[in-house]
């Protein structure tokens, strides 16, 4: 089965986040980035499936020239090739446009499967592989723990809230995001690494008639600090008598 | 201008971020329209119809009687098209997740996620939402035509905010045109893996544990006090991780996220990643010996102290009647 892979480059974690000068944006020049991890997932999901049944496993990546890097850590870790559709108004673009941008260099692939991440760790929408489904024409489901894969058919299962969780079954083509957690990571060798460096990256430049971006960030910031905190001294014993009494008496949520 | 909230019911009963969305609706100061989706939901319909808004729209149809993401988008992206409201705001679920950005994109229309404020800013309205996993805030305008799509985060919005009607508001049955055999995705009854497994979003409330109660055989001294304030065991991913409790007890942006009347923090530094599953709660107690842990910036009442001396004492407290 042939299956593509949606990732995006994302600062790392431990980036300490600085807005820019017009505060719409991080400063991210001199960032470090890294493989948003959700979509290790999905990638990792991608290449045990194809180990299963065969195929192949297209990276798509829709970022500016610097996403190339974790492009060629997702080929690194065994992915066969990779289309990266290259634009620097892709870095900070909203889910509508990355979605537009991937499905014009996915829909000519025939692919029996997309996968996504859950969320990106940047941006957060949490909409692109659905909005890119829609794009595709093909069924979806999210939040995915485990994918069953059955001639034409998929039988997934869905994580709801609460502890509950749902078989669905759908047609193929058919496009999944993957919830974090359902694989164990693998990480790249030497050897897929060398490998890699042979592998075909095809650019496309996104058409200048892609969607005009709906959603504007107008400011960026620290988030204020909510709430000020009583804090209750004294003994151990002194301490619970004073909370349970402004529990009881000022929060008022036990009686 | 109208605000067209879609509320969210499993088997019939409405879920709490159904009413934090109708809050945050009623919050525009605009007149707020409510649809639910389903089958034979005329019950939840009339629970709809006691808060204050125009009209409540029942989407009534066998072919919704267990959700599916193409039923949904076909449904409602139908009654958005004949209602044309201004806004439409959801409940940031899973299963709005699901279906939303379809639904969005069906219609051409921006869609909001995750949103935790709305503000007025001379003509125009910002939606405010997190960035970089809840490190910065944006706020963040859609632009084109309406309606624009908004989702509200769990907890955001005060649920027993919703002011009600005077009077019961008219329901009206939609008209829904759905061929079921539009419907690609075939899902099978809902079960939970873990036995005893519970909804904690529907706690009221919540004892949590971190990395600070060192052991799996101390989870029995927040048992205690869980017991004593008739709470829920929760805790922090670590904890979950290491297996000392099962990962459906777990907060925070990969397990579920709360907003009960009490969450009691024990021994939990306030990593962002647990803080977004629980600051939308009423009351916080962080109990930590470390005083510059970032969960002291979101409690409400805080105790810097050993959790082994100071729980046992507070359970004391508690049983003193």
């Amino acid at each position: 089965m042939k299956i593509a892979v949606c990732i995006k480059q994302v600062v790392t974690r431990e980036w300490q986040l600085r807005v820019d000068d017009q505060k719409t944006w991080i400063r991210d020049a001199d960032a470090s980035f890294e493989l948003n991890e959700p979509d290790a997932y999905a990638l990792e999901e991608a290449l045990r499936l194809k180990e299963k049944h065969g195929g192949e496993v297209v990276v798509c990546c829709a970022g500016p020239a610097r996403a190339t890097q974790v492009i060629r850590e997702a080929l690194a870790r065994g992915a066969d090739r990779a289309i990266h559709v290259e634009s620097d108004a892709l870095a900070t673009a909203d889910a509508a446009s990355i979605a537009a941008a991937l499905a014009a260099a996915i829909k000519d692939e025939q692919v029996d499967l997309v996968l996504t991440g859950l969320q990106s760790d940047d941006q957060g929408f949490g909409q692109v592989g659905v909005v890119l489904a829609e794009r595709l024409g093909m069924p979806h489901a999210t939040i995915i723990m485990e994918v069953q894969v059955d001639s034409g058919a998929m039988r997934v299962k869905r994580e709801l809230e609460g502890g509950w969780f749902q078989w669905v079954t759908l047609p193929l083509p058919a496009l999944l995001t993957i919830q974090s957690g359902i694989n164990q990571l693998r990480y790249a060798t030497l050897k897929g690494i060398m490998a890699a460096k042979k592998k075909e990256i095809r650019k496309v430049t996104p058409a200048a008639a892609a969607a005009a971006a709906s959603q504007q960030i107008v400011a960026l910031y620290v988030p204020e600090k909510g709430k000020k905190t009583q804090l209750l001294g004294g003994s151990a014993a002194d301490a619970a008598r004073e909370l349970v009494a402004k529990l009881r008496d000022e929060a008022r949520v036990i009686q | 201008m109208s605000v067209l909230v879609i509320a969210e019911q499993r088997d019939g009963a409405l879920n709490r971020a159904s009413w934090e969305t109708i809050a945050a609706a009623q919050q525009t100061g605009e007149p707020v329209w409510i649809a639910v989706a389903g089958n034979g939901i005329d019950a939840v319909a009339n629970d709809l119809a006691a808060a204050g808004c125009e009209r409540v729209i029942a989407v009534d149809h066998p072919a919704l009687g267990t959700y599916t993401a193409d039923g949904y988008v076909l449904a409602l992206a139908g009654l958005i098209g004949r209602e044309q409201p201004a806004l439409v705001f959801l409940p940031h679920t899973y299963q709005t997740r699901d279906f939303a950005p379809a639904l969005a994109a069906r219609l051409d229309r921006p869609l909001i996620t995750d949103v935790t404020a709305v503000k007025k800013e001379g003509e125009r309205t910002l939606y405010v939402r997190p960035m970089f996993q809840g490190k910065l805030s944006a706020d963040v305008a859609a632009s084109g035509p309406a309606p624009h799509l908004v989702t509200c985060q769990i907890g955001a919005f005060r649920a027993d905010a919703v002011t009600r009607g005077a009077s019961a508001a008219p329901i009206e049955k939609a008209a829904v045109d759905l061929d079921a055999s539009k419907i690609r995705q075939k899902p099978e009854e809902p079960f939970k893996e873990a036995k005893q497994a519970v909804d904690l979003s529907q706690a009221a409330r919540i004892v949590a544990i971190g990395r600070g109660i060192k052991g799996q055989e101390n989870i029995k001294v927040a048992e205690q006090l869980a017991q004593a304030l008739g709470a829920e065991v929760a805790a922090s991913r670590p904890i979950c991780d290491a297996g000392w409790l099962p990962m459906d007890r777990q907060i925070g942006s990969s397990g579920q996220t709360v907003a009960p009347k009490l969450y009691v923090a024990l021994g939990i530094s306030g990593a962002i990643q647990h803080l977004v599953g629980m600051k939308g709660s009423r009351t916080i107690v962080a109990i930590n010996k470390d005083a510059d842990a970032p969960i002291f910036e979101v409690a409400d009442y805080g105790i810097v102290g050993d959790l082994f001396e100071v729980v046992p004492a507070i359970v004391a407290e508690l049983n003193k009647t």
